[in-house]
């Protein structure tokens, strides 16, 4: 049917026309629809906060911030402390940031850059981001059935060498804080190449187009061009694979040891705050829940920390390399 | 018209199903819900099952969440029955106002698994394997261990400890015995079940029965314990332990009868209460051909039930105590001995 300008009717979208009583009615419904899920998601969190601080509550009465600096966990004397847990959490998840975050950048440049025809990079996609889907106990297994008796020569020739050097104090018997984090690693490398491939290809092709027209190559387009571009992205995709890593919980249980350990040494067994409250929550007594709930505060105070944290990086970032503010 | 029609269909179905659900709500009527140690619950899911099977209208619910938890639902009154392989404190049983009746219904032991290459069977004497948990004794190739196993040639190794993450009933039988045999042991570890286990770098925690065999199985040069019946299971290398006679002693359901044949109970009532005392500890058996370290495990129930249900209750202990027990040694636990059985059932008459 061929289109008439005289004939049109109410349906007819083509014209523009005010917008009717419906739609405004539409229009405030998902507004406010939109602002309860905001809304409710900030509840949400405040709720939790507060129940677990009035758990918790006793527990900081009692231990105050002893508990912070306190070293041992010993149900029989009701002794707490944690400070073994944070070292441990926050080592190994800068550890897992530290490598999985390079890889994760790396990967991006690679899917994102021209370096693989683009059907072949979407399938490397897939595949990467298959990785978190993975079940977090299944890396535990994987780590304690492969990983660790593929890193025990390695790393047992660097105690044995380089024993002097604080990092290979120790022999690496079987869990310990490098197989823990190495899986970790893997864990967040799906966040961090996902959200990081997203950002360089937001970035407007005109921008790379004008770098090569100035004469760049290829290494220096995507190293000072690309990278600073997406570097709040990056960022993003950085701080939310490290609030991932500190709460991680099942397959540290099963590979860091679990043992209330501060050293700096790559090999030597260790814990995190989350792989205590896994491990020791089930079977605890009214006081010892009352001390694992304020192990869970801090654990949410660090998470809550760093978010912030990069938060203020990213905005910093932005305005330094997009001009923006 | 159609409707209405479907409307009527609707309702009718819907009738029909309430009135099957009724019925079965009917025919099953009575249910017992039960909660605690996990070291049974391989054992007793079976007899529960079977027993369900026998007695129609009765379904008997068990949720294995450890030892700690099955002591504090029993205290809030959430469950019928409770399990824990560490007994019950007299503080705890004076928290229960239904009256508490402890009957062991089965036992275990806890065996020492290894990981040395070339290393089947090892011997390891009453004075070392404390140490080696106290973190004294380091090197496999130490002079104690190679005396008591002059046929093996024990490698320059450092031993891994390998101890449980969680709290467990199995960590508390373990260390009730250590402490029994050894002073020191007491006085630096202590009976618990989360004991204060030392923090050297070689030791590391695992979570469960299969967390320690797994890690002990992927780490050459480790020590670790766990359940017999876990340790049969999955045919895990298991060391010959000496005991107070000196023999050093496989486990297995001969030398853990042994063990418990041995148990002396106390000869009191619970506190406050006409209940015999059963909570028998054999922290050392002194029979000539015991294993070393065996343990009951505990059925806890209120004196004070439902006519009803603590008929079923009493037919329930009674088949366990009968029936039940054959099952055990296939399974990995030890058959009760026959005089704790009849102290088993006098003492299961008192629920009322």
């Amino acid at each position: 049917m061929a289109y008439d300008p005289f004939k049109s009717d109410s349906s007819d979208m083509t014209l523009s026309a005010p917008p009717s009583a419906s739609d405004y009615l539409q229009d405030s419904i998902f507004r406010f629809f939109a602002l309860f899920c905001a809304l409710s998601i900030i509840l949400l969190v405040a709720y939790i906060i507060i129940e677990l601080g009035s758990q918790a509550w006793p527990a900081v009465q009692q231990h105050g911030i002893g508990f912070i600096t306190g070293t041992t966990w010993d149900v029989n004397q009701s002794e707490f402390g944690v400070l073994p847990e944070i070292w441990g959490t926050l080592y190994s998840s800068l550890l897992a940031l530290l490598i999985g975050g390079i890889l994760g950048v790396a990967i991006a440049i690679f899917l994102t850059q021209d370096f693989m025809p683009a059907k072949l990079s979407v399938s490397f996609r897939t595949i990467i981001e298959l990785l978190a889907a993975i079940p977090s106990v299944v890396y535990g297994l994987w780590g304690i059935y492969v990983l660790i008796p593929l890193l025990r020569p390695g790393a047992n020739w660097l105690h044995e060498h380089l024993g002097w050097f604080p990092f290979f104090g120790t022999e690496l018997s079987g869990p310990g804080l490098a197989p823990a984090a190495l899986v970790l690693a893997i864990m967040i490398l799906p966040t961090v190449a996902a959200i990081s491939a997203d950002a360089f290809r937001r970035i407007p092709y005109k921008i790379k187009e004008a770098a090569f027209g100035m004469g760049a190559t290829k290494w220096e387009v995507i190293l000072k061009v690309m990278l600073p571009t997406a570097s709040s992205g990056i960022l993003a995709g950085l701080v939310l694979g490290f609030g991932r890593a500190l709460g991680e919980t099942m397959a540290l249980a099963m590979l860091i040891g679990n043992m209330n350990n501060i050293s700096i040494s790559l090999f030597a067994p260790a814990n995190t705050l989350a792989s205590l409250l896994a491990s020791t929550f089930p079977e605890a007594s009214q006081i010892e829940i009352e001390a694992l709930m304020y192990a869970a505060l801090v654990l949410l105070l660090i998470t809550f920390l760093v978010n912030i944290g990069g938060l203020m990086i990213q905005q910093m970032t932005m305005r330094k390399f997009e001009g923006k503010s | 018209m159609k409707l209405f029609t479907n409307k009527a269909k609707s309702l009718l179905l819907a009738g029909t199903l309430m009135g099957a659900m009724t019925s079965l709500t009917a025919q099953a009527d009575m249910k017992l819900i039960g909660s605690g140690a996990s070291f049974p619950a391989p054992i007793y899911s079976k007899w529960f099952k079977d027993f369900s099977k026998e007695h129609d209208g009765v379904r008997v619910d068990y949720q294995s969440k450890g030892s700690g938890g099955g002591i504090s639902d029993f205290i809030n009154e959430t469950v019928d029955f409770a399990a824990s392989d560490a007994a019950m404190k007299d503080e705890e049983i004076a928290k229960v106002n239904k009256g508490t009746i402890l009957l062991p219904m089965t036992a275990g032991e806890v065996v020492l698994t290894f990981n040395l290459d070339g290393v089947t069977s090892l011997n390891l004497p009453r004075d070392v394997y404390p140490e080696i948990f106290m973190g004294k004794i380091t090197q496999w190739n130490d002079p104690k261990i190679q005396a008591a196993n002059p046929n093996v040639t024990l490698p320059e190794k450092r031993i891994t400890v390998v101890v449980r993450a969680d709290s467990s009933g199995t960590s508390y039988v373990f260390t009730n015995h250590l402490s029994a045999i050894s002073d020191a042991f007491k006085e630096t570890v202590g009976t618990a079940k989360s004991p204060n286990w030392p923090n050297a770098g070689t030791f590391v925690k695992a979570p469960k029965n299969d967390g320690i065999a797994a890690t002990v199985k992927q780490t050459p040069g480790a020590i670790g314990y766990v359940e017999y019946g876990f340790a049969k299971l999955t045919k895990l290398p298991t060391a010959k332990l000496e005991n107070q006679k000196g023999n050093f002693i496989e486990a297995g359901s001969e030398s853990g009868a042994q063990a418990l044949a041995s148990t002396p109970f106390p000869t009191t009532n619970l506190p406050n209460s006409d209940v015999p005392d059963l909570r028998g500890w054999v922290t050392d058996p002194s029979s000539e051909e015991a294993y070393p370290i065996a343990s009951f495990t505990w059925l806890l129930v209120y004196k004070d039930m439902d006519d009803e249900k603590a008929k079923v209750m009493r037919d329930l202990i009674e088949y366990m105590v009968t029936t039940g027990q054959k099952s055990a040694d296939s399974l990995g636990y030890i058959p009760l001995p026959e005089n704790v059985i009849e102290k088993v059932r006098n003492a299961a008459k008192m629920i009322q």
